[in-house]
């Protein structure tokens, strides 16, 4: 196949998700000539998300449709330093998207902020519980932004995402009561959609969560509640519980994506260019390894081809951000032996747990009228809003009623003790699928010294390139963490006066499966923090060692949040690119 | 954007389902017509007597395999009063054109050797994609019911008996050296579960037996109207994406 050189541009960014598209539309509004490659395919709203097609489970919902295909390039995985890694050869833990809109195409909409306090973890906790609170092979850091130098983006990105929701405080005044979250960071202005309605089931949750002396409030969704319009001047329309949201596109108009809130207008700039089916292979550096010159990628047809830039933008999927800064030598690798380097460093997971309620036939659930972003949420016992001291743990976890729909592969849910087959497992399937509410546990996890990524010594991608490895298991903290607010939660579902309940909680000592779902909300291994030597990243997402990239995404955590982290990966992504703009392109060099 | 394109599409749509209604309503029992019919393929004596297969032709597996899925799928999931069974929802049809799609040529999966033993955690780690395991699955699981029951193969078996072979299979009890008998076990249930639970258009869920029998409505998506009333069971049954209503 040809080598072919493309004219110079002013930025290229590898992978068009969310990061991606935001970038796009800064970059172009700030004037530069902007090339967005990306990997998979083209896609929009008209023809891939339409009705009746759209609703498929077995397509999208278990075959996958719209996310990585494995056939390609995977990840390997271990537990433990020593241990000989296996590929992920099938989809199940967690799901990365692929393709224009990436994982904004086929996520909940669940659109949280980040506490305050998360955003310098090592140094809220050392001053609460001190330093020896934290145990020594847990490497929690500051991110090194504030929250206060955050909330602006934050409010940008949910204006642009029409998320709705309420205020629990507005400007550092508490509205108890208000249908908000009185626990939640400051907010300059309130949600631009009110809250979307509750199912029934999230309503008992609530009911029986007030009775206890929680503080129940709308999860905040970047799923349209009324008709919406956008300040880029896009429309979106009012989500019709569908039941088809994750891991599905919307047909509705009514999910925020990059096709439904930026691309419309971002695709029309003259000084814009997509191009699909891409796959950069490096980011290309100067001889002094200071400086990237641009990337090199295959394109449709087989070519290999290289596009010069000025400024490059690293918006791939987390795992694929850390890989491809391996596989370019951007940074040094991250070594948990000595505990020196960064690159890979601080790999984190999220927690899941829940408890079933199992009503009897009398209530009707209706589980498949379902907003993938709406429901009830209590967060009392999330961050650090509750006494770790006498618990000996760090982090939390959000409880929620979040009936995203009712698909009967994938989301049936029957009690403990039935038959995983024969006539017992249909009479349960026919008894509780109607009648059940699912109450879930979202909960953190803490970064330690062996949880991290470097490169797979044996199997490589379709290219021939190494695959990323992921080092990976359990921790007692984020266990006992688990198991304290499921516990918690098993005393809410007990007041919904079910006929059983079933409660799933990880034990100490339990191995990191990855078969089920999960999640897939996996950050770190390109940490943002305040040196060089503790991470990858200044705080305006800069690469310390070479100036001109910028890494988007949940690759700069340096531990995970018990929120879902799209709303940060937004706001860090305006962040990031008003720093661009405000500063580095009038003296391109490092920032901090 | 224009926002108003796809509703008319989907407008049409919903009126076309409904007047198709008067077509396939079958009754209070909603068993479709091809119920009462004889089967090309009975299956044995005792096996899958009262749970015929469908006409269809299967295009992967040969007919002593389609005869193993048959008596399979009716253990997996039987009839009775309560719903429908895998065999009489097509079941077996669908896992025939599973084996013929991505799935059973694991072709979105990554495939690349080396294949090391590892832990269940980490997935599956074979080297056949999944329809290789299901031909050896079969042939193997008859060379144990063979040694087993008297020379029997597993179709000629009571259900009892069958039964203790799938959940032999199923618990490991039961080990091969041509395949996995955990994996060809659980591909199989994965396979049964999402042929009975999935949208007709592939092949399974006949007349939507089972979204019938618990009360998903299918492909309806869009509960605007329904979202607010708690406490009332939603009445409307299911339509499927090519149209049909139930």
């Amino acid at each position: 196949m040809a080598h072919i050189k493309k004219k110079p541009v002013d930025a290229v960014i590898i992978g068009f998700g969310w990061t991606g598209a935001i970038m796009g539309m800064e970059l172009t509004d700030a004037g530069l000539d902007v090339v967005a490659l990306e990997r998979g395919e083209n896609r929009d709203t008209n023809p891939d998300f339409a009705y009746p097609r759209i609703a498929d489970e077995l397509t999208y919902g278990m075959r996958y449709k719209l996310f990585q295909n494995l056939a390609t390039e995977t990840v390997s995985v271990r537990h433990a330093i020593g241990d000989t890694a296996v590929p992920y050869r099938q989809l199940g833990s967690f799901l990365p998207g692929n393709g224009v809109g990436g994982a904004g195409v086929h996520w909940n909409g669940a659109h949280w902020r980040v506490l305050p306090e998360e955003l310098r973890l090592r140094s809220h906790v050392i001053e609460r519980y001190g330093k020896s609170f934290i145990p020594s092979n847990m490497t929690i850091q500051d991110f090194g932004v504030s929250y206060e130098e955050l909330e602006p983006y934050f409010s940008f990105f949910e204006r642009v995402a029409g998320v709705s929701g309420k205020a629990g405080n507005l400007n550092g005044e508490i509205m108890l009561n208000s249908g908000g979250n009185p626990l939640e960071g400051f907010r300059s202005t309130e949600f631009p959609l009110p809250p979307l309605a509750d199912v029934y089931g999230a309503s008992l949750f609530a009911k029986a969560a007030t009775e206890l002396g929680y503080h129940p409030f709308s999860m905040p969704a970047a799923n349209a509640s009324q008709p919406y319009t956008n300040p880029y001047g896009v429309q979106m329309g009012p989500c019709n519980f569908c039941g088809f949201c994750e891991r599905f596109g919307c047909y509705n108009y009514s999910k925020a994506s990059p096709q439904t809130t930026i691309l419309p207008v971002l695709l029309k700039r003259p000084n814009f260019e997509l191009r699909a089916q891409s796959q950069v292979m490096k980011i290309n550096l100067a001889s002094d390894g200071k400086r990237a010159t641009g990337v090199t990628y295959i394109d449709a047809q087989g070519n290999t081809v290289e596009q010069p830039a000025d400024l490059v933008i690293l918006s791939a999927f987390q795992m694929h951000n850390v890989r491809m800064l391996l596989l370019s030598g951007i940074g040094k690798p991250y070594d948990p032996i000595t505990g020196k380097g960064v690159v890979g460093k601080n790999y984190a997971y999220q927690m899941m747990g829940g408890v079933s309620a199992f009503f009897n036939e009398d209530v009707p659930i209706n589980p498949f009228i379902g907003a993938g972003g709406g429901g009830q949420i209590i967060d009392d016992l999330n961050g650090d809003h509750f006494d770790h001291g006498p618990l000996g743990f760090i982090g939390g976890a959000y409880v929620m009623v979040n009936q995203s729909g009712g698909r009967p592969i994938q989301q049936m849910s029957v009690p403990p003790g039935t038959p995983a087959w024969g006539a017992g497992w249909k009479h349960a399937i026919k008894k509780h699928y109607g009648h059940t509410v699912n109450i879930a546990t979202h909960g953190s996890v803490m970064s330690y010294r062996d949880a991290y990524f470097d490169l797979d010594p044996t199997y490589r991608d379709a290219y021939g390139q190494p695959l990323l490895r992921m080092t990976f298991d359990w921790h007692d903290n984020d266990i006992r963490m688990s198991q304290y607010v499921t516990g918690k939660t098993a005393d809410i579902a007990r007041a919904m006066k079910p006929e059983s309940i079933g409660i799933n909680v990880k034990k100490l000592g339990d191995h990191y499966d990855v078969r089920p779902y999960q999640t897939t909300h996996t950050v770190g291994g390109a940490i943002m923090g305040e040196r060089p030597d503790s991470s990858v990243l200044n705080k305006y997402l800069q690469s310390w060692d070479v100036h001109n990239v910028f890494v988007m995404g949940a690759s700069a955590f340096p531990q995970n949040i018990g929120y879902n982290p799209t709303g940060l990966v937004g706001a860090l992504a305006y962040w990031s690119a008003n720093a661009i703009r405000e500063r580095y392109l009038k003296n391109p060099g490092p920032l901090v | 954007m224009d926002h108003s394109s796809d509703e008319p599409s989907r407008r049409r749509f919903l009126k076309a389902s409904l007047s198709v209604v008067p077509l396939v309503a079958l009754g209070a029992c909603g068993r479709p017509p091809e119920q009462g019919q004889a089967s090309v393929i009975s299956g044995s004596a005792g096996a899958t007597s009262s749970n015929t297969a469908s006409k269809y032709i299967p295009q992967f597996f040969t007919d002593p395999e389609w005869r193993f899925i048959n008596a399979a799928c009716d253990r997996l999931i039987p009839a009775d009063d309560v719903g429908p069974g895998a065999v009489e929802s097509g079941v077996p049809e669908f896992i025939d054109r599973q084996m013929l799609a991505a799935f059973g040529l694991a072709a979105n999966w990554y495939m690349q050797g080396p294949y090391l033993p590892a832990s269940p955690l980490f997935g599956y780690q074979g080297k056949q994609p999944p329809r290789e395991v299901y031909r050896a699955g079969i042939a193997a699981t008859d060379d144990y019911c063979k040694k087993q029951f008297g020379g029997k193969i597993f179709t000629e078996l009571n259900h009892s008996q069958q039964e203790q072979v799938l959940t032999g299979l199923e618990k490991g009890q039961i080990q091969f050296d041509a395949t996995s008998a955990t994996d060809f076990f659980a591909f199989l249930l994965q396979n049964t579960k999402e042929g009975y639970l999935a949208d007709p258009i592939h092949g399974g869920n006949k007349n939507m037996g089972s979204w019938k029998m618990i009360g998903f409505p299918g492909a309806r998506a869009d509960f605007i109207d329904w979202v607010s009333r708690h406490g009332e069971q939603y009445p409307l049954g299911p339509v499927s994406i090519s149209g049909q209503a139930g």
